[in-house]
């Protein structure tokens, strides 16, 4: 069950998850940006409204599960799961450090929290079906919710366990598709076309339920359908990559970003980041 | 010797932009050559020989095993393509694809992987690719190299066209410091290996991005009165048997040096080497002893791993200090 938390307060945490991304950006020197700014928002609604986690309790039976599929986004998963106080907030001065815990893609042995490691694109979704069967084998009734990205819906390992979430009838599996548009090397729709996208996954047995993934209220509309609705379900949350600095939106080359080494830069973006709604 | 880590401009003379560069050279006289990658044009440097010829780089997305099989319907319409992504996911993710498509049916499909070894050190395990030696290695047809730097890249480029079949090569990320000062230094044949340094007393065989700390290590033991020999092993497959035996001979004590798993690699194919020879060697493996390693720069995962000059400079100190059992073996002749 979503706990009642109101927009204004994920608006409001979202903004520290924001601001937590570059400052962790700053301090690692380099990160994927682009990426980790755009999903800020859904993780942020994710953790501090609808997943029915126990930070005192990380491996607690009955938990909804998370899969960040799009593991190169730990830049900003592991700074919310900080916030969320399964780990120590001063850690994130360790990201990307020699044999720190948290590198660019999560390591579900090293941090607490984390339900599967990733960082290799098109893996979440299998996963996640696994996970799916298994927690309905033991008659547990948690949600099991899937993040890609839309340049990793490429991969057919996506469709081949859509295909499976629909044969189980996983009701209890929510997938997430970041839709930022971009990938490394350009635009999806150049790159390797996915539209229509949500045809392709109706098509596949989902109900697609479409939201804007940077305005927090369509994102709670969106999230508060898909745990009501018998899945498998899957959101198209159309996002802009780097979200939240003005400098780093829709700028491919901010996939993986390098910052310099003066503050005032950060600064820059920090003011940016606080004076937006 | 070239530039060191750090001092070294990564952009200007790395493996990748070398790649990319002499592909792009080689496309303008063989309009056989193609490219394919996997939404890593930019990343694998592929991009460059895309920029020259937009219409010969075929970017399938997101997607390691159309990547290759794709690879492999142009090679069986005539063309000698390129496929590049990240080394990880040309052995594993499209692995099957790289081992039915294209060797089965032993096609010129020339794998050109990127970020190998630990070279991609802050991203994890998910992107350190510590066991494409073994898996390419165990691939019949495949022809393996590993080019120790960007110089070395080039000859390799170059050199892959004329083998018949299948080709993997793995380099790194990009940032590390050059062995050679111009390919005008050295001889590159596939399946010979290049002595870097001659020696009495021990014989590092290396390959990769560590084959200049080898060297390094060379020199280093030099000064402690110990007479290093320096073999650079770049072919893994076919692997010179000649120049392993004949270190077994004359120096009777190897190390081998790898970015890569101990498993399946460079030492185990040199160990297999030395036990058919029946020539009478010891042997130290440096290299990643079966674990998945932390995250850090690249430098710290090679000093960790001994895979530093320092690192392979106190692993030989060692080895030296080791007895050869004496045996009743005649093997001289
Ligand atoms: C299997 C695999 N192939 C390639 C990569 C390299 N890679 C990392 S992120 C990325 C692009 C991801 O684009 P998208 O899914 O659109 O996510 P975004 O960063 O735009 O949010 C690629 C190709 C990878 N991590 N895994």
């Amino acid at each position: 069950m979503p706990s009642n938390v109101s927009v204004a307060e994920l608006k409001a945490k979202a903004k520290e998850l924001r601001l937590n991304i570059v400052e962790t950006t700053f301090n690692a020197t380099s990160g994927h940006v682009g990426s980790s700014l755009s999903c800020a928002d859904m993780l942020t609604a994710l953790y501090f409204k609808y997943l029915n986690v126990d930070v005192a309790n990380p491996d607690w039976e009955e938990r909804d599960r998370f899969i960040l599929s799009k593991g190169h986004c730990a830049l900003a998963y592991v700074p919310c799961l900080a916030m969320k106080g399964f780990i120590p907030i001063e850690s994130l001065a360790d990201f990307n450090k020699t044999g720190s815990a948290y590198g660019m893609h999560p390591d579900s042995k090293k941090i607490r929290g984390c339900d599967a490691s990733t960082g290799s694109l098109g893996h979440g979704m299998p996963i996640g079906v696994g996970m799916s069967i298994g927690l309905k084998m033991k008659g547990i009734n948690a949600k099991v919710v899937v993040m890609t990205g839309d340049g990793e819906c490429q991969e057919g390992s996506n469709w081949e366990a859509a295909m499976a979430a629909a044969k189980y009838k996983l009701e209890n599996l929510i997938w997430i598709i970041d839709r930022n548009k971009l990938e490394i090397d350009g635009p999806t729709e150049e790159v390797m076309p996915l539209e229509p996208l949500d045809k392709k996954v109706e098509a596949f047995g989902m109900k697609c339920i479409k939201c804007n993934g940077n305005d927090m209220e369509d994102v709670d509309r969106a999230l508060a359908e898909a745990w009501e609705t018998a899945g498998p379900v899957c959101i198209i949350s159309s996002t802009t990559k780097g979200y939240g600095v003005k400098k780093f939106e829709g700028d491919v080359k901010m996939h993986y970003g390098s910052f310099g080494d003066d503050r005032k830069d950060l600064q820059v973006y920090i003011d940016e980041i606080n004076a937006r709604g | 010797m070239g530039t060191a880590w750090n001092t070294y401009d990564a952009n200007k003379m790395s493996s990748g932009a070398m790649y990319g560069k002499t592909l792009a050279e080689l496309g303008e006289k063989d309009p056989r050559i193609v490219g394919v990658t996997a939404d890593l044009a930019k990343s694998t440097n592929i991009g460059v020989f895309g920029a020259r010829f937009p219409d010969r780089l075929i970017n399938v997305g997101i997607a390691e095993q159309n990547l290759f099989g794709v690879a492999a319907g142009l090679a069986k319409t005539g063309f000698i393509p390129f496929a590049s992504t990240f080394a990880i996911f040309a052995c594993l993710r499209g692995g099957e694809f790289v081992r039915t498509d294209c060797a089965y049916q032993n096609l010129p499909v020339k794998i050109i992987a990127t970020h190998g070894g630990l070279s991609f050190g802050a991203a994890g395990s998910t992107h350190h690719c510590i066991e494409d030696f073994a898996i390419m290695r165990a691939i019949p047809n495949m022809t393996v190299v590993i080019p120790a730097d960007a110089y070395e890249t080039a000859s390799a480029v170059k050199a892959c066209i004329d083998v018949p079949g299948p080709f993997y090569m793995r380099v790194g990320r990009g940032m590390e410091p050059l062995l050679h000062n111009s390919e005008d230094d050295y001889e590159f044949k596939i399946g010979k290996a290049m002595t870097l340094k001659e020696g009495n007393d021990v014989t590092i065989i290396a390959c990769g991005i560590p084959t200049r700390d080898a060297l390094i290590a060379g020199e280093m033991l030099d000064e402690q009165g110990v007479s290093a020999q320096v073999i650079n092993m770049h072919t893994l497959k076919p692997i010179d048997k000649e120049a392993i035996i004949e270190a077994a001979v004359k120096t009777r004590r190897i190390v081998t040096v790898e970015e890569h798993n101990v498993i399946g690699g460079l030492g185990d194919a040199v160990a297999a080497v030395l036990a058919e020879s029946g020539k009478r060697c010891i042997l130290t493996k440096i290299g990643i002893p079966d674990e998945f390693g932390p995250i850090g720069k690249p430098e710290d995962l090679y000093a960790i791993y001994k895979l530093s000059s320092q690192g392979i400079m106190e692993t030989v100190m060692e080895l030296m200090g080791k007895e050869i059992e004496e045996d009743d073996w005649d093997d001289e002749d």
